[in-house]
């Protein structure tokens, strides 16, 4: 009998080699947010003064987006072929596929932003006057917040009609305090202000809503 | 429906038109604002409502979640007169302890941390008691529903009130922006039960509620932080309210809640008649084929 661990490592594994093959996931979230950047440089002059104060919000607007697409693929795969339902019914504990999940769209996530932002820094000429390295700690934590809602609400909006409608839809409104930290955080970052307080914020809601998620998956998943 | 539903909803609307007198002759005028103030008697007692049916509605989303296995039902049982217990044990030692009276906030009084402690575990026990499983389900699609037409009313009458006295219709201001997020969550708490398919969707929405009820308090945290504008709570907190304004605003919000809980009733009766009906016509449907045959 596998451990707990194990079978979150062998279903990251599985989705991490599936995403790799088919890359549908990265590319559209790719193309997306690279769509996003572009249509935003039209409804503003980008000089570095003035996008240095909106970059923050701009940047985690075209992330949130191109999260969405991604997060609505998450049990694409499980649906098909009735993976999910065979998962329910076997022993494995619900919390382990819910984290391999999780930790796969985390990792999606953060390789586009990983690609995403050398395009930021180009097209918005942006150079950060504070500490760099704070930025990816803001990166991290405010992706895994995004990520793991997202992954519980997807769970959710896959039992609704109109489920690639319902998932933001869920997720955006829990998100805002996440979404203000972020773009906080990193607007105080780039204009060299001190952004502590934002950090604390987005690490007490990530384990805030970590703890929720780990607690109701298991009701989520086998509602009937 | 039995007589007492006619009787409530005549002395509501006695009630809701004494409430509206007073607040619009008996009042006295507001030295600074004028006349525009008077929308506050209703600006007010709605946010209260509002509030306190959101917070029926978490309380019922948790029992729901929780009544349906007995180990979890008792844990939440014991959890709650815990935190009363501890809450209560927490304003004594605070009023005896001179350190720790200091250190709390100047309007905040230690007897209100165990009386907040007791109303919720005595609000989530009242309910257990008087709701089944499903009823309590039923409970939390009325005061989510009632509740946001009442969100609804606080979020039209406060810009009405701003535009003349702030000279603009909206501020992101922390009560303001909390009040807004906390519509948004209801509003989709509702698009969700709209859409999920039947059998699913008490958990779903419980779930959800749960989420927004965690969410709220970070809400509040964080656009504190970003900035605040609204005026100082008056009745509680550091303002001052003349005696007179204060009973009018009491007594509509007695009025308002009158009328909230007529309403919720009356759509509380309704949900649960639409799920008879529903099981009336699934068991129909699972007889016919039966009655065809004969």
């Amino acid at each position: 009998m596998p451990t707990p661990t194990g079978i979150t490592r062998a279903t990251l594994r599985k989705d991490l080699r599936l995403e790799w093959r088919s890359k549908d996931a990265v590319n559209s979230m790719l193309f997306f947010s690279l769509l996003v950047v572009v249509v935003f440089s039209f409804s503003f002059d980008p000089n570095a003064e003035e996008s240095r104060r909106i970059a923050g919000g701009l940047i985690w607007v075209a992330f949130l987006f191109a999260a969405v697409v991604a997060l609505n693929q998450t049990w694409a795969r499980e649906i098909r072929n009735q993976v999910l339902d065979a998962y329910r019914v076997s022993p494995a504990p619900a919390n382990s596929l819910f984290l391999a999940k999780a930790i796969g769209n985390f990792i999606f996530v953060s390789v586009l932003e990983a690609l995403m932002t050398p395009l930021f820094i180009i097209f918005y000429q942006l150079r950060a006057l504070g500490p760099t390295w704070q930025l990816l700690i803001v990166a991290a934590l405010g992706t895994w917040a995004l990520v793991v809602n997202g992954t519980f609400f997807a769970t959710m909006s896959l039992r609704t009609r109109s489920r690639e409608i319902m998932l933001p839809l869920l997720l955006f409104p829990i998100s805002i305090p996440a979404l203000l930290g972020m773009v906080q955080a990193t607007t105080a970052i780039l204009i060299g202000e001190g952004a502590r307080v934002w950090i604390a914020l987005l690490l007490s809601y990530d384990l805030v809503f970590t703890t929720a998620c780990l607690v109701l998956f298991e009701t989520v998943l086998n509602a009937e | 429906m039995n007589r007492a539903f006619p009787i409530l909803g005549i002395l509501t609307a006695i009630l809701l038109s004494y409430a509206l007198y007073v607040a619009l002759v008996v009042a006295p005028t507001e030295q600074t604002m004028g006349d525009v103030q008077r929308i506050f008697y209703y600006h007010v007692p709605s946010a209260w409502t509002a509030f306190l049916l959101f917070f029926i509605n978490f309380i019922a989303a948790v029992q729901y979640l929780v009544r349906r296995n007995p180990s979890n039902d008792n844990v939440a049982n014991w959890t709650l007169i815990t935190v009363a217990v501890v809450t209560c044990i927490a304003s004594l030692v605070i009023a005896v302890v001179p350190a720790l009276k200091e250190a709390m906030p100047k309007d905040v009084q230690p007897s209100s941390i165990g009386t907040t402690g007791v109303i919720i575990a005595a609000a989530y026990f009242v309910i257990r008691k008087f709701f089944s499983v499903e009823a309590v389900d039923a409970l939390a699609v009325t005061t989510a529903e009632v509740g946001v037409v009442f969100c609804t009313v606080v979020l039209v009458t406060g810009p009405l009130w701003a535009r003349p006295v702030w000279g603009i219709w909206w501020t992101w201001d922390v009560r303001l922006t909390s009040t807004l997020v906390l519509w948004l969550i209801y509003v989709s708490y509702l698009i969700l039960r709209r859409f999920s398919s039947s059998g699913q969707t008490p958990v779903m929405a419980a779930a959800l509620a749960v989420f927004g009820a965690l969410d709220v308090p970070l809400v509040y945290f964080s656009i504190w932080i970003f900035r605040t504008q609204h005026p100082q709570p008056v009745v509680g907190g550091g303002g001052s309210i003349d005696p007179r304004m204060l009973h009018v605003l009491l007594m509509n919000w007695l009025a308002f809640l009158c009328f909230a809980y007529l309403v919720c009733w009356s759509r509380y009766r309704l949900e649960i008649m639409k799920r008879e009906v529903e099981e009336a016509q699934a068991l129909e449907s699972l007889l016919e084929p039966r009655s065809a045959t004969r």
